[in-house]
């Protein structure tokens, strides 16, 4: 059953993103990404990676939507020039880019392989001593907010100064 | 310029709406140790509540409940109160975000982890919630600005 809903949600990824890349109305776009955003949380709380599907939801489906939508309406024009054909040397890069990647995808770690190298190299400690270290129950918290703190101080500070530069750059009043 | 939107219905529903939604971003961030959540979505969903009252009832009523110098003071305060703790732990003799030696609040070892962690969770909280709030406001401001 979990097998068929993720299949599911692949495909409507793949269309999703299709679609958005094709439409011609900008807003349309945005909505497209919204669904994409949302769709992208299912998979991962299919993978169970919970916390990354809350993110996803929160920020890829909801907040850079009106962010979005808020600078379409202050920026025209609202479509798309009429898109041109692809250039036959631009097809075959793109189809040989692709073969290649379809090669290498046998190289990849099964879905929610637990053997896969990224699960290997320091998961099992966290897993086994993060509770015991630093008494947050949820092993996500504590990688985020304890063992990889600086990573989390400098992705605050990266917000903030996103702030500061609307602050600083976008104007004060309307023209 | 986003103005109030003309339906009753819209507006009164966001009325009801945002206190739940402040409500559960409090909850995501108070509860981050144990639940899926924590301080980056909880201040992402704080300042939903906002953009959603900037969106539904107009941005003069934004501005009458949180003014943006105020938002910017908030987000900056945010990322204050993440780095005055690691510096906390710089000062105690440990090393830099390092909790463990927050003896101060009166327990430690894991335990001062804890707190250590809920701490700059407030603070991740409080500057996501500032900076996004006040990105909406100035792209919001000129709205309906295109010729």
């Amino acid at each position: 059953m979990s097998e068929v809903l993720n299949a599911l949600f692949l495909a409507l990824l793949v269309i999703l993103a299709g679609a958005a890349v094709r439409v011609r109305d900008l807003v349309g776009a945005v909505l497209i990404l919204s669904a994409y955003g949302l769709t992208m949380s299912l998979v991962w709380a299919g993978m169970g990676a919970v916390d990354v599907a809350f993110t996803e939801a929160v920020v890829g489906a909801g907040a850079s939507t009106v962010f979005f939508l808020a600078t379409l309406l202050r920026t025209l024009p609202r479509e798309q020039p009429r898109e041109r054909r692809a250039r036959p040397a631009t097809l075959v890069g793109v189809l040989l880019l692709g073969g290649l990647l379809l090669l290498a995808i046998h190289e990849f770690p099964a879905w929610s392989d637990p053997a896969s190298p990224a699960s290997l190299h320091v998961s099992p400690r966290y897993l086994r001593d993060g509770y015991r270290e630093t008494g947050a129950p949820n092993i996500v918290t504590a990688v985020l907010a304890d063992y990889r703190a600086y990573d989390t101080l400098i992705e605050t500070v990266v917000i903030f100064t996103a702030g500061v530069a609307c602050w600083l750059l976008l104007p004060r009043r309307d023209p | 310029m986003i103005r109030e939107h003309d339906s009753v219905i819209v507006t009164t529903l966001v009325r009801m709406l945002v206190p739940p939604i402040q409500l559960f971003a409090l909850y995501v961030v108070a509860h981050g140790h144990g639940s899926p959540g924590g301080g980056f979505q909880g201040g992402v969903i704080l300042a939903a509540a906002y953009i959603l009252i900037g969106l539904a009832l107009g941005r003069e009523e934004l501005e009458r409940r949180l003014r943006e110098g105020r938002l910017l003071i908030l987000s900056a305060v945010g990322v204050l109160i993440f780095a005055l703790t690691g510096v906390l732990g710089l000062v105690l003799g440990g090393n830099l975000l390092d909790y463990g030696v927050l003896s101060i609040v009166g327990v430690r070892g894991s335990a001062a982890r804890a707190v250590g962690i809920f701490v700059i969770e407030i603070g991740v909280a409080l500057g996501v919630a500032g900076a996004l709030t006040l990105i909406f406001c100035r792209l919001a401001k000129t709205g309906e600005g295109a010729p």
